[in-house]
């Protein structure tokens, strides 16, 4: 890890030690700082908490939004949940799998809590909705 | 009318805008009109919504707006908005405020009767706040119905240097929403709630357990903690953002992850309550239970106890999702049969088929049939046809619907989303899911090489029959449900074996007699 961003991660670790159970903070924050979560950011992270390198990679691996490489391709999260299928996203799968090919990564999410005007996406922190083949493509066209 | 003397009210709730509120309020403005941004009133089918004195207009696109400002638009005015059938026919008591209020106001929420329960609770002291809470007859809403009063009379009776409440606003439930309207259109409540029971029990502290997916959400209560500090102090709380697991909205899931742990289940005993949050006694209590101590304050329990049935006291918030027309936030008290919400105020299917089945409780809830239609909204008339209430989500689903498919994803989504922690949820789901593949294949699983050697003699010796797959799916479903640790591996069964109870035709198996499944 080069010195500035261990230095970063130095200060993002300083931000939330003082805090009740500051891991997961501490996670997020170098998950949106470097985009992932490096073996060199583990080590560091379970230096200054006193956890074994194993326990900082447990956590690391359970969670859903932690990841350990950094995303090659952009993100576009599609809502497979119950109500989502009810509302017809099952069918809307393949033709987004073509359009995203391999500049842009569907991955599927369970639930975005706007169940009534599914189907739904969610790009970075921004929501989509009443997502039919059309718009979809065009999000995933504005991606790639 | 000039259009800067006009009043425009759009909701600015997550679902108002990924339906492209923010762009029709911009186009307002552009047009020199003033936006307010509300919460939303919950008619999610007409979001986004636009109020202007009172009259609403919905679903509006910006290319609506010259006509709104010019009088017109009649083809989107659906008239006066608090006099809509859909809001008119509900009790509303934890969404009073909804598509009423400015979100982050404090002279919005001083002026509809907020911070009266904590002033109430601080006058009559800490026992009689708990008595209250009791006597409301409130069940914990994120889905077990609990009575909230006793949780909360044990940890004010445990002695400890430091209490936790900790609110689980882990709602990861598909068709359900309620939470999020909470925290988005009415934060002050719920911080206001989270103080009263503190000062009830005795806690400093207290945690939102908010998850990831909702950003707007965590921005919101970010910002109402801030600016009601100082009026729920000593009490101080903090949001904490979840990380994209499932299993943590079961509380003690939800505990170690907030202590920065994998989020495993924990078996109980300790009961949280005692052993909580870092070890200490700890409430932990859903956004709607929360959210509706408030009132329950100000108002009095037994004005709360009034509205129900049977054990089910008080109102709850009930999500309309899925294939649904008329879909929303429709709060209502308890006793409320499924037909009327399904067929009278949800309107059917959005896309006009006949109703197949609906999922309510979420991905752990039964599927209910339309001949089931006539059980009222209660937790024992649920719990007696094998179904739950659970967080009140319910998802409609029209006649294209492959049952089957959907047990399938049941168990997949318990494969994906198990914490590990106990077999029969983390190997039986993904057995579960291979062993529907194989019946919906119509491939039952043949004998495999350690099968016949000879010394398995008392391996089987044919191929397994389509009937023979059906009995050992009901077997692990019978295992998952006495075996998990928790609610996920436990629950996971109710949709799969309602799927192959009400529709065995899409599992290739013609119906049985009710004792033999399930």
């Amino acid at each position: 890890m080069a010195d500035g961003q261990s230095a970063r991660l130095d200060e993002i670790i300083a931000d939330h030690i003082g805090r009740e159970g500051p891991l997961l903070p501490i996670l997020h924050d170098v998950q949106s700082t470097f985009g992932h979560v490096s073996e060199e950011a583990k080590r560091q992270i379970a230096k200054a908490l006193n956890l074994t390198r194993a326990e900082v990679h447990g956590v690391v691996s359970f969670y859903h939004d932690f990841k350990s490489a950094p995303a090659e391709k952009p993100v576009l999260k599609l809502c497979r949940a119950e109500a989502c299928k009810a509302r017809g996203v099952e069918a809307l799968v393949a033709d987004a799998q073509a359009a995203a090919g391999d500049r842009v990564a569907i991955e599927t999410i369970y639930c975005l809590g706007l169940c009534s005007v599914g189907p739904n996406a969610m790009i970075g922190k921004s929501v989509h909705a009443r997502l039919d083949g059309a718009k979809l493509d065009a999000l995933i066209r504005e991606l790639a | 009318m000039a259009p800067e003397t006009i009043k425009i009210r759009i909701s600015d709730d997550a679902l108002a805008i990924a339906c492209g509120a923010d762009e029709v309020a911009e186009a307002f403005e552009k047009a020199g009109a003033t936006v307010e941004r509300v919460s939303s009133w919950g008619m999610q089918w007409l979001e986004p919504l636009v109020e202007i004195e009172g009259i609403g207009f919905g679903p509006a696109t910006p290319a609506d707006v010259p006509a709104i400002l010019a009088g017109g638009a009649d083809d989107i005015r659906i008239g006066p908005v608090a006099a809509h059938p859909f809001i008119a026919k509900q009790q509303r008591l934890t969404f009073a405020r909804a598509g009423k209020t400015r979100p982050l106001s404090l002279e919005d929420y001083a002026a509809t009767g907020g911070w009266k329960g904590l002033s109430r609770a601080r006058e009559i002291g800490p026992e009689a706040t708990v008595e209250e809470v009791l006597a409301s007859g409130l069940r914990g809403r994120g889905g077990a119905g609990f009575p909230t009063g006793i949780k909360w009379r044990t940890v004010a009776g445990a002695r400890a240097d430091q209490k936790y409440i900790v609110c689980n606003a882990d709602e990861g439930d598909s068709a359900t929403f309620a939470d999020r309207m909470v925290m988005e259109g009415d934060p002050y409540m719920l911080i206001e709630g989270m103080a009263i029971a503190g000062f009830a029990v005795g806690a400093t502290r207290g945690y939102i357990y908010c998850r990831s997916e909702y950003p707007h959400a965590i921005a919101k209560l970010e910002a109402a903690i801030r600016a009601s500090a100082r009026i729920v102090a000593p009490f101080v709380l903090e949001v904490r953002e979840g990380a994209g697991a499932y299993v943590c909205g079961e509380e003690t899931s939800l505990l170690n992850s907030l202590e920065g742990k994998r989020g495993e289940v924990r078996a109980k005993p300790p009961i949280p309550a005692l052993e909580g949050l870092f070890g200490k006694p700890t409430i932990v209590n859903n956004v709607l239970s929360l959210a509706a101590v408030p009132t329950i304050l100000a108002e009095g329990a037994k004005a709360y106890a009034d509205y129900g049935m049977g054990r089910s006291r008080g109102t709850m918030p009930i999500q309309l999702a899925g294939n649904i027309r008329h879909g929303g936030l429709f709060e209502t008290a308890f006793g409320i049969t499924l037909g009327e919400l399904v067929n009278e105020i949800g309107g059917g299917t959005q896309s006009g088929r006949p109703v197949k089945g609906v999922q309510v409780g979420g991905p752990l809830g039964a599927y209910l049939a339309p001949d089931q239609f006539d059980i009222p909204f209660d937790y024992e008339a649920y719990a007696a046809v094998d179904a739950l209430i659970g967080h009140g989500g319910i998802t409609v689903f029209d006649d294209t619907v492959d049952m089957a498919d959907m047990a399938r994803f049941a168990m997949e989504f318990c494969a994906a989303e198990s914490c590990g922690k106990c077999t029969p949820c983390r190997i039986g789901s993904t057995r579960g899911k291979e062993l529907i593949d194989r019946i919906l294949a119509r491939a039952p699983r043949g004998r495999d090489t350690v099968e016949t050697l000879p010394q398995m003699h008392n391996a089987p010796r044919t191929t397994r029959s389509l009937e023979d797959e059906i009995v050992l799916l009901e077997d692990l479903c019978e295992t998952m449900k006495f075996g998990s640790l928790c609610a996920l591996g436990g629950f996971t069964p109710y949709p799969v074996m309602s799927a192959l109870k009400h529709w065995p035709e899409d599992f290739g198996v013609k119906a049985r007699q009710p004792e033999t499944v399930g």
